[in-house]
Parts: structure tokens; sequence; C-alpha cells
């Protein structure tokens, strides 16, 4: 709840409490289009896929322990491998990243009420769920994607893949893929049209900056994606032969319309993180960003450069020079845009005065991973080096330091960092600390081996290995490492969990933090801020007369908007006044038409093309019934 | 720093030891394109550490001077700040990413290219299968498998196709690695300094028995390589005792010759490898285990145990059989 200054601001909360009032108990988690109890639906999730790739992972990392080493057959070592990949990039960092830190946050961070298109935000999170069961459905039947994460055709064709795997594989990722384009739309127009009057978009948080940029790489990305896994699936299932070379198709356009996605999803992966780490270091440093305007350009361009360099991934298929010639200079070209945001992180943390809490380790443990990652990832761009060490255990190092050494450690330090504001309690810093070293000392000591015994020769995606090659200690230690940082991710989950119920007790802003979800209570009340708040920097908390004159508003009962389900829209550019929206409420829509989707991709995977037709139908029933006109609030 | 890490690659090949032929780290070049992509590695190393220790550093002194207010002489002047990170974030970044492009992407690649037409002594055909290599020498009739014999300081023109799904051809301290894609010819030169024995791997997930797909390159003088080809490009020797004559009645008559080709004989299959040679290689199933009689015999009665997966039936023979049949492959020199 607010803080409350008058009888007359008062009364307006209570009406805001009544009107913006979730409905209690499981039906209000089933219909809720609250942005927060949506994002902590997808925290939970993805945090249940997290676990169960972490454990694919260590399978993984178990089996290849020693060499010849006989827990997991092939045929399960591939499953496991390919489902850890899937697993890690569809259903959690993308979900927890976006869905959760997203929506959590971002209508917060610019003064809203909620984001903009509430019931389709609940289907984002409703698609989701049902994807990511759809895809461990297969795995739970004994028919996991094997044909690894990007599933090389014709490897991944019914030919030499005859089972469901990969089916499995190619519709759940094209119904997770309606959730994100979703929830991408979803963003792009809250951050351009639900910004507080006042917060033009050079006083836009960076945080939104690399949300937004984020949506716009997801709207393009994942369209040859969905192309690419739909001529599989009509391959696979219809006859055609799009990827089939002797009926006149072409294996390698897979690997074109796979990586125009597959890169710019890395810069997806990613650019949440960016995010995280520019709202927590000016927090710890006590100072604002260094070179705000430029780590807003470089989280655009990342974004947009990010679309040019999918070649990288293809040079050692004997394409011609000139073609690898030129991706290499736009695969070199866009570790600029990185390397200013590198460089303003580190000189923000060296002209602040750092207060090293376990947010601010975790983030100097990014800083650390990402420039391991991002070296590494300089040498792929240059074309022989690529040649030589592409497919082997050094791209499996390169990439875990960039996918989960920068862009998983901001997220659990920001899970650390924003915790106190979800559950109006705080962490324990000791265990904080020791969680962060723990987590840190099994990354380096899992993946910084893998570089090594990449270099000794060693490919990656094999499940078993001879002895006798001198990769054999490296491997023990990589898989040791990888219980490190189980344990090291086990006391994290520990921590909070039971901090949200022992821990103290905190206020509004305990961090004094920059941004505007510190201006509200912790945990926010549904209706977020009792006033929209008045903005006139980057950084609004740091404006106290603003702050002063958010109280004194409510009183006056200016912006208040407590008649209705009411927040107000502004221009894109300048933020200027607009209109007011009414907001929708709760409804059953989101989740019925998630479950007949479902209903169309299982029937699809079957091969039941009329029933899935049905599901279809349904769904548009159910689409029909969501547009009957909202019931007026009183 | 070469000289230390070096030390790391361990003692590669005890002769014991199946899956084992010679080295398969890129870091032990033993021809030109290795060599320079090695040193390559070694240069991007040096700069790489650089920036990172620098990094490290940066973050030690924040860690230091925690709680305390700005740097020295820097203090908080925002321009300062942003100073520093249009020039070590922005412009020093672009000067060393030139560099590393120049010397990379124009200079080294041309020697790991494709080689030039004309510019090679012999050429050899490489066809990738699920899970094994199959190796023909143009302009002869000799076809063999997973272990490539080449001449050594000769240019070798290596042509790569695949039969199945996209494998990748791979000898490290050779050259690097270049993709088998179906509809496509992919060129790589090999090339040896010295004699010796050169170990690849598929590089590229091709199924099951990925991890199984092993290959050797083996560089000898220009006289025994001769000595090689010769023998490989005749057909299989006859059988010369009445077990070897039971053995290859089997062979013939079983679904060996469904799959295998003994040139000169009826078993044409081309499934799996060419075996009218097949005791000139040291190693059974793409170097899994090692070429030696009971090694044979159990591949042959129980292949779905040694290499699980693969393509090979095990066959319903009695240990007569067994044994004349191993008697008569023991006599494919």
């Amino acid at each position: 709840m607010a803080t409350v200054a008058s009888p007359e601001a008062a009364r307006r909360v209570q009406r805001l409490e009544r009107v913006w009032r979730e409905r209690p108990g499981l039906l209000g988690w089933l219909t809720t289009c609250d942005h927060k109890r949506i994002g902590i639906l997808y925290l939970f999730t993805s945090l249940a896929f997290f676990a169960a790739g972490g454990v694919e992972a260590l399978l993984v990392r178990t089996q290849l322990i020693r060499p010849d080493n006989g827990l997991l057959g092939p045929e399960k070592f591939d499953q496991m491998m390919t489902t850890h990949g899937v697993t890690m990039i569809f259903l959690f960092v993308i979900p927890i990243s976006i869905g959760a830190f997203g929506n959590y946050l971002v209508p917060l961070m610019i003064g809203s009420r909620d984001m903009a298109f509430p019931r389709m935000n609940a289907l984002s999170y409703w698609l989701f769920l049902a994807s990511g069961i759809f895809i461990y459905t297969g795995l739970f039947l004994g028919h996991g994607p094997n044909a690894g994460w990007f599933d090389y055709v014709p490897l991944g064709s019914k030919q030499y893949d005859p089972g469901p795997n990969v089916d499995f594989y190619a519709l759940g990722l094209i119904f997770n893929g309606v959730s994100s384009t979703a929830a991408a739309i979803n963003f792009i127009v809250t951050i351009f049209k639900l910004r507080a009057p006042g917060m033009s978009l050079n006083r836009m948080p960076l945080f939104c900056y690399a949300f937004l940029a984020v949506s716009f790489a997801l709207i393009f990305a994942l369209p040859p994606l969905n192309v690419a896994l739909g001529f599989l699936e009509l391959d696979r299932r219809l006859g055609f032969h799009f990827f089939d070379v002797a009926h006149g198709g072409d294996a390698l356009m897979w690997q074109h319309l796979f990586w125009i996605f597959g890169h710019p999803e890395v810069y997806i992966i990613i650019l949440p993180a960016f995010g995280i780490a520019t709202s927590i270091i000016p927090t710890f440093t006590r100072r604002k960003m260094v070179a705000f305007p430029l780590v807003a350009l470089a989280e655009i361009l990342v974004a947009f450069i990010g679309f040019g360099v999918w070649v990288h991934h293809m040079f050692a298929t004997g394409l011609s020079s000139i073609t690898l010639v030129y991706f290499a200079a736009a695969s070199l070209i866009i570790v600029v845009p990185s390397g200013i945001q590198l460089f303003a992180w580190i000189t923000t943390l060296n002209t602040g005065r750092p207060e090293f809490k376990t947010p601010l380790l975790f983030i100097c443990g990014f800083i650390i991973f990402f420039l391991l990652g991002g070296l590494s990832g300089v040498m792929f761009a240059a074309i022989p080096f690529d040649q030589q060490l592409t497919d082997t255990y050094f791209v499996v190092a390169h990439f875990h330091f960039v996918i989960f050494g920068a862009a998983v450690f901001p997220i659990l330090g920001g899970l650390y960092y924003w915790f106190p504001k979800v559950t109006g309690r705080m962490y324990h810093e000791r265990t904080g600390q020791l969680s962060f070293w723990l987590a840190f000392t099994g990354t380096a000591l899992t993946f910084f081996p893998m570089h090594i015994v990449g270099l000794l020769g060693m490919p990656r995606r094999v499940y078993t290995y001879p002895g006798g090659m001198g990769w054999s200690d490296y491997n023990l230690l990589e898989s040791i490492g990888a219980y490190v940082l189980a344990s090291g991710l086990f006391l994290i989950v520990a921590n909070l969990l039971v901090s949200a119920f022992r821990g103290v007790r905190v206020g509004p802003d305990p961090w004094g933090g920059a941004t505007l979800e510190w201006a509200t209570s912790s945990p926010p009340p549904d209706y977020n801020f009792p006033v929209i708040p008045k903005v006139t920097s980057a950084y609004a908390m740091w404006d106290r007369e603003d702050r002063e004159e958010d109280a004194r508003k409510l009183t006056r009962g200016d912006l208040v908007l407590e008649r209705g389900h009411e927040t107000p829209a502004s221009t894109v550019l300048d933020a200027d006044w607009d209109e007011i929206l009414e907001m929708p409420s709760d409804s059953p829509w989101p989740i019925t038409l998630a479950a007949a989707a479902a209903g169309v991709f299982a029937f699809l995977l079957l091969g039941h093309w009329l029933v899935a037709g049905v599901f279809g139908g349904l769904c548009l029933a159910v689409l029909a019934a969501w547009h009957r006109q909202e019931p007026q609030l009183a | 720093m070469a000289g230390r890490l070096r030390l790391l690659v361990p003692i590669v090949c005890s002769t014991a030891f199946a899956g084992c032929g010679g080295g398969q780290s890129p870091l032990s070049p033993k021809s030109k394109p290795a060599h320079d992509i090695s040193t390559l590695w070694w240069w991007m190393l040096a700069v790489a550490s650089v920036v990172f220790l620098g990094a490290v550093f940066m973050i030690t002194i924040a860690w230091l001077r925690r709680k305390r207010e700005g740097l020295p002489y820097l203090g908080r002047r925002e321009n300062v700040a942003n100073g520093l990170v249009v020039v070590f974030g922005l412009l020093v970044p672009v000067a060393v990413l030139g560099v590393v492009f120049v010397i990379a992407n124009l200079v080294v690649t041309k020697d790991t290219d494709a080689p030039a037409a004309g510019s090679t002594a012999m050429s050899i055909h490489v066809i990738g299968h699920q899970w094994f290599w199959e190796v023909r020498y143009q302009g002869t009739p000799a076809v063999t498998a997973n272990e490539i014999h080449i001449p050594v300081r000769t240019r070798v023109d290596v042509a790569v196709n695949t039969a199945d799904v996209i494998h990748s051809f791979w000898v490290p301290e050779l050259n690097r690695k270049i993709d088998m894609i179906p509809g496509q010819t992919g060129r790589i030169l090999l090339y040896a300094d010295r004699p010796g024995q050169y170990r690849g791997q598929c590089a590229e997930f091709c199924g099951v028995q990925h991890a199984h797909m092993a290959m050797k390159v083996i560089a000898e003088p220009a006289a025994t390589f001769r000595g090689w080809l010769a023998n490989q490009s005749r057909p299989a020797r006859a059988p010369t005792t009445p077990a070897q004559r039971l053995g290859r009645q089997t062979f013939l008559t079983t679904a060996c010759s469904d799959c295998h080709t003994l040139r000169g004989t009826a078993a044409r299959g081309v499934i799996g490898p060419d075996l009218t040679h097949l005791m000139s290689r040291s190693t059974l199933a793409a170097l899994t285990i090692p070429n030696r009689p009971d090694e044979l015999a159990r591949w042959i009665l129980d292949p779905q145990h040694v290499k699980p997966g693969n393509k090979m039936p095990g066959l319903k023979l009695d240990a007569a059989e067994t044994r004349n049949l191993v008697d008569f492959l023991e006599s494919l020199k």
C-alpha cells in the first residue's frame, strides 16, 4: 500500500484498491491479466524449466566425466543434449528475462499500471507454458528432440530421424514462437505508448531500451525460424522436398534460415541481461551510467547488426570466400557496440562509489564472463580459426560463457536485486555472496577447461570419447564444476525461498534505486502507483522534488485516475499526454485460447488433420468470445 | 607461452589403444595451413589476454576503492568518463578489430582455402557415411575406409561429399575442417610436413554414432605410399586354405555381401566400407576398436554392442563359421 498523506488521498487510494483488486485464489491466478502476477507465473515456470535443463546438463556432464562411460547410451545422450539446448534457450532464458523480468518491471519502470494488452500478455504466458509441456511430453514419452538444437537437415529429416522426436521439436517451437511474438508486440506498444507523461525517449531507463531492442529483434527473427520449421514439417509429414537434395531441395537452406533467426536470438538472449546490468550498476555505484546515449544507441545497434552476421555459423560449409569475408567483417563490427557497453559499465564502476552487495557481485561476474565469451567470439570472426575450432568444445566454451555467464548471471543478480520489491522482504546477504562465489567458481570450472579440450581437438556433441587423447582430466574437471555450479544455483533458490518467508521486511526503496519501480510500495499494489509519477529524467527516483510532487498530486487528485480501470497513454517520442486507456480486467479467455491452441498442435503432431482443424475452429470461437465488449466496471 | 601450453598437450598415442591414430590437436600443427591457424590463435590469445587482464584490473581497482568517491585525478567529471568510453570502448577496439580482420581474413585465410586447380599432385575423394569414411583414389580402382594414406610433403587435393547426412571432414593437425553437405562438393588441401599418423574426426553432429566416426591420415614416404596404393588397386586375394575358402563362402552367401564390396568377387554392397584390403587397416568401425582377430570376431557377432545404433546387423554364425570367416577376412591383406 502506498504512503498516504491526507484523508482525500486515503479515499482515492481506497477507490483504486477496489477498482484494481485481483480475484483471490487459484481462479484469480488462472484468469489474471495483471502484469506482475503474469511475471511471477513466468518466473516460476521458467525456473522449473531451468531446473529440468539443469538436470539434463548434469546428466550430460556425468556421462562425459570419464572416457568410454556407459551412463547414458548414445540415443539418450542426444535427447538430453538437444533438450538441454532447447530448454535453456526457449523455455528458460527468454521467458525468464522477457516474461518474468520484462513483465514485472517494464510497466513499473515507465510508470504505467499494466502492459498495453493485458489479455494478450496472459495469452503469451499460457501459450509458453503449453509449448513447454508439449516439448517435454515428447521427452517423457522417450521421443525428445534428438538432432541437436539447430536440427540440421537431412539429419532432422524423416529419412534419418523417423520417430516423432523432431516433430515435437518443430511444432513445439512454432507454438513457442507464437507466445514470443505476442509478448514482443506487447512490449513495443507498451514502451512506446504507456510511458508516464514526461518520460520522453531520452528519459527512458536503459533497461527499457534493452527490452525495446529485444522485442523488435524477436519480431523480425522469429519469421525465418517459423518458415524453416514449417518447411521441415511439410517435408517430414506431407512429403515436400524443401530440404531434399535428391528432389531439387537444398539442405544448406535450412542452415541459412535457422541462423538468420539463430544469431539475432543470441542478442535477444543477451540484451535483457545488458538491461539488468544497466539497472544494477547505477544503484550500487551511486552514480548515473556513463555515456548514457552511447549505451542506449549500442543496445539498439546490437539488435540491428545482429541480423547481418548469421553466416559465421556456416564458415566451414564451403561458401565462397567473398561471402565469408563479408560476414566476418560484420561479425567484427558487432563487437564495437558491445565494447562500448562493456567499457561504460566498467567506467561507471570506477568513477562511482561501488558497494559490492550480491547483485553487483553477479554483475561483476557477468562482466568477466562476457569478456571471456566476447573475446573468444571475436576469434570466431577470424575465418580460418573459426573453420578450425567451430564444432569443437572451444565453441561450447564460448557460447556458454556468453549465454550462461553473460546472460544468466545478470538474471541471477536481478533476482536478488528486485527480490525486496516483489516480496517486501530482504534476502540474506552473506548467503547471497556465498551463492555468488559458488556459482562463479562453478561456471569458471565447468566452462573454462572446455576451451582447452577444444584446442586439443575434442568435437562437440560426442556422447563419449576415447582415453589417451589428453581430454579426460579436463572433462573430469568440467563435470565437477557442473556440480559446484548446481550447488550455487540451489543456494540462490534456497536463500530466496527462505527469505520470502523469513526475510527482514523492507520499505519501498531499500537500495536507493534510480528507476520508478522503487517509487511504489514493496510489493507494489495491484494498480502499481497511486498517482502516475512525474518524470523529468532517466533517473526518476533520484529527482526528489518530483517524488514530493507525486504525493501532493495524490491529495489534489491529479493523475490518480481512480474512477475506472485506467492508465494514461502518451505520445511515442516526447511522451506528451495523449489519452486515458480503459484497461481490461481478468479474463478466462487467454487460458482457454491457449488450451485450444495446444489441441491444434497436439493433433497436428498425431497427424489427425481434421481434429486439428476442429481445434483451430475452436480457437476462432474463443477469439470471438474474447472480443465481446468488456463489462464496464462500477 | 606456446611451449608451456604445449606441455599440457599430453602424450597422445599409446599403441595399445583403439581409437587412436596420432594426435588430433589444432595446437600441434604438422602442415603450413594448420601452423598458420595455430600462430593466429596464439597472437589472438595474447591480444585477448591484454584486454581481459586490463578489464579485470579495472574491476579490481573498483573493488579496492569501494565505498569511496571516484578515481583519483578523474573524479566524477562526466566528460572524462565519456572520453574513456569513446577511446577504450570505441576507437581502440575498432583499430584492433581492423588488424584482426586484415591478418586473419585477408592473409591467413588464403592458406586454408581450397587448393588452386593444378596446384596439387594427386586427388582423393572422401565420402562421409553414417558412420565411416569412404576413401577413393582418383585414377585408380583403390577404395578404402577410415585410414587415408598420403605421400609426405605432397600437396593432395581432397574432394569431400556425403552419402547421407552432413558430416565434417577434419584432420586438425593438417588443416581446418570442411563440411560434407548433400548436393555439393567441398575441397581442402592435405599436406603433411613429416611422416606420421594424424587423427581426424567427424566434426558435425551426424547421429547416434557421431562420437565413433574417426579416421586417420597416414603420411608416408613416396615409395611406401606407391607400394600401398598399388596393393590397394588390386582385387581381393583369392583364399589359399580350405578354411579361408569356407569363410569366403560364408561372406558371399550371408548378409555380408549385401553391404560390403570385395573387389573381384560377387560382393558389391555399398552400405558398409569396402573390405577388399581389410587387413591393411589397423582399426575397425572408424577407429572404434583395433583390427585384431578377436576384436573382428566380436564385431561380426555383436556390432550393436561395440557401436550401438550403427548399421551393421549381428550375424548368427556358429563357432566354426565365425572362425572360418575371420580366417578369410584375415587373409585380405
